[in-house]
């Protein structure tokens, strides 16, 4: 098994640099995306019960090497970076071809699990992305797995309202929503390990990869600008001495807009 | 010079903070509350293993080292001071001692359960006449055959009533003093070790804290810690390591203190603007965050001594005497913040003022760490 991680910045509350239109991480300390942690853990899940190898693999600067080691010390194999010059600036086509290279190269899983989408960019496209350069089925927000087999595996797909049960062949992509499990903490001894734990880092040359699928070559989307929205009205605290005043301080509101 | 924390180190923190904040400080006011000792949370720290940080692989532990045991056991204390007493004692001075005294068979036996968290060790050093003249103990252990035989009473023991085990220390000759002190490894379900109900205390409602009482209980011979005699040696030892697990633990709550104080002056706006923006409450905060910060260090530091195997008692006194009154001063700094609220039991700081006080009193009170450190100097 392998699972594709990111390495996010730790808040809801993401600050735009007005000018360049980009993310400021600056003083933003990093983690593993959540939901990856529940692809993890899904994946350390079915090792123990069937046996097995977890391998965990991530695009990105290489600072994203501790994301990778929060992983081993969760209990993961191996961990591999991928990380070069040349992948910066990835969209999440050049990114999902970026990590379906740094898969083949790991060998053939049986299951490719990812978390539905990363906190930060919100796109959940890499997972889907992965599969298809790969060839593979997918099945994505995956909110249980009922049974895995020798050749294929049956899971539930959260839709609205509901859910649907895929029974799906292997290799598969599986992309697990949060409702999944609840991931573990990392064993004490799990983070001594980790750290003792060689990662290695693979580039452009180890992959073997197509220079013009890459990066800001390999990227067909082009973001025009972000920009964090304005703030269109805010809530107001309405405070009296009393109840009647407060009503009445409010219906004297109500009043002004025209509502009543 | 180097200030920084390994990467390990760093990863614990983060580990530790994570847990605590998850799982451990929603529930820490109800656990007080309810004075109910958290099975369930002790269950998951035996799980990840923090039971085991300080002692070695070969003897069920991580090896991570004393400094990464202390960052675990402030992290724990930040969120719930009761489960911070609990961890800080069971591997301090409950496993400690074996660890640092047992024979390859006594480690074997219990160091190897305690260090997984699959049991709770306890200390039982303290008696209702030998508080801080721990020499004065009337606990009395005769050989009898090939069995010792203890009676006496032991009094505020932590994790005896969760325990499998405890450390005791007694007589075993009267005429020599102090050296006359000998340890035992005692299972707590011998025949005659009986363990009182829990205390009533001021503070740290959610830790186990009991009294023990020792009606010929027969061990056997092999159970004695070392060699007769070296008990009195062996303790001032164990409290050296105990006190730098206090001073982290007083640290946690310092920070907690700190933690709440910012966060209420912050938001709570009186004469038309946040508390936090007049002078007579930043002072305490600075004040509040720069002792916490220095307390800290003194933990830290003592704790590295103690990991690169050179002397650290005085450090530890001088860690576990200021941090433990910072810790006082921080929680009565953090009620005056919060005002009438503060005294109240809906904002937290009222539960971190009681749980501060202990920290002054438990493993050698602040008058005993002065002691300790005069005679350090000389004196």
């Amino acid at each position: 098994m392998i699972v594709c991680i990111k390495q996010v910045p730790d808040t809801t509350d993401v600050k735009i640099d007005p000018e360049k239109g980009t993310l400021i991480r600056e003083g933003v300390p990093s983690i593993v995306n959540p939901f990856d942690k529940n692809a993890v853990e899904a994946a350390l899940k079915i090792r123990e019960e069937k046996g097995g190898k977890v391998t965990v693999i991530t695009m990105g600067p290489p600072q994203a090497v501790d994301a990778l080691r929060e992983c081993l010390a969760m209990g993961a194999d191996d961990a591999i970076l991928l990380s070069d010059r040349a992948f910066a600036s990835s969209d999440t086509w050049a990114t999902s071809y970026t990590l379906a290279m740094g898969i083949k190269k790991v060998g053939n899983p049986d299951i490719i699990f990812c978390g539905k989408q990363a906190i930060d960019g919100d796109t959940a496209q890499v997972g889907p992305g992965i599969a298809e350069h790969l060839g593979l089925p997918q099945v994505t927000y995956v909110q249980k797995i009922k049974e895995v087999k020798e050749d294929g595996m049956i899971v539930e797909r959260s839709i609205e309202g509901g859910y649907e049960v895929v029974s799906v062949g292997m290799p598969v992509m599986i992309a697990v929503d949060k409702s999944i499990n609840e991931p573990r903490f990392p064993t004490m001894m799990g983070t001594m390990k980790a750290h003792k734990k060689e990662i290695p880092t693979w580039g452009l040359a180890e992959l073997g990869a197509d220079e013009d699928k890459l990066g800001m070559n390999g990227s067909p989307t082009r973001v025009k600008r972000i920009f964090a929205p304005e703030r269109k009205g805010q809530g107001e605290m309405i405070q009296g001495d009393d109840e009647s005043e407060v009503c009445a301080l409010l219906i004297e509101k109500l009043r002004d807009k025209k509502v009543v | 010079m180097n200030f920084s924390l390994t990467e390990e180190q760093a990863m614990i923190q983060k580990v530790v903070r994570d847990f605590a904040e998850k799982e451990l400080a929603p529930i820490a006011a109800e656990l007080d509350e309810k004075g109910e000792f958290p099975h369930a949370i002790t269950a998951k720290m035996g799980e990840m293993g923090l039971f085991g940080l300080p002692f070695s692989e070969e003897y069920g532990g991580s090896g991570a080292g004393y400094l990464a045991y202390a960052i675990a056991v402030e992290e724990i204390s930040r969120a719930c001071a009761s489960t911070g007493i609990t961890y800080a004692a069971h591997c301090s001075i409950g496993t400690g001692p074996i660890y640092l005294f047992g024979t390859e068979e006594q480690k074997k036996k219990w160091v190897v359960p305690c260090a997984q968290g699959k049991m709770f060790a306890a200390f039982g050093l303290t008696e209702p006449n030998a508080g801080s003249d721990a020499g004065g103990t009337q606990t009395t252990a005769v050989l009898d055959g090939d069995e010792w035989v203890l009676n006496g009473s032991k009094c505020f023991i932590t994790n005896v009533g969760v325990g499998k085990v405890a450390v005791i220390t007694a007589l075993t000759d009267k005429s020599k003093g102090t050296r006359g002190i000998s340890s035992f490894i005692v299972p707590t379900d011998t025949p005659g070790f009986t363990v009182g109900t829990k205390y009533h205390k001021l503070g740290l409602l959610a830790s186990d804290t009991r009294e023990i009482i020792l009606e010929n209980v027969r061990i056997p011979k092999e159970n004695i810690l070392g060699k007769p005699g070296e008990g009195f040696k062996q303790f001032l030892v164990a409290l050296d390591g105990g006190r730098i697990s206090i001073g982290a633990l007083s640290v946690g709550i310092a920070q907690a203190c700190l933690d709440a104080s910012l966060k209420y002056a912050k938001e709570r706006e009186q004469f038309g603007q946040p508390i936090s923006k007049f002078q007579a409450i930043q002072f305490k905060l600075a004040d509040m965050a720069m002792k916490t910060e220095l307390a800290r260090m003194m933990v830290h530091k003592a704790a590295w001594l103690k990991d690169q195997g050179k002397p650290f008692s005085k450090e530890a006194a001088y860690a576990k005497l200021y941090a433990s009154e910072i810790c006082m001063q921080n929680a009565s700094e953090a009620i005056q913040i919060h005002g009438g609220y503060g005294y109240m039991k809906e904002y937290p700081v009222e539960r971190y003022f009681r749980d501060a006080k202990l920290m002054e009193i438990g493993e050698g009170t602040s008058e005993v760490q002065r002691l300790v450190i005069a005679r350090l100097l000389g004196c």
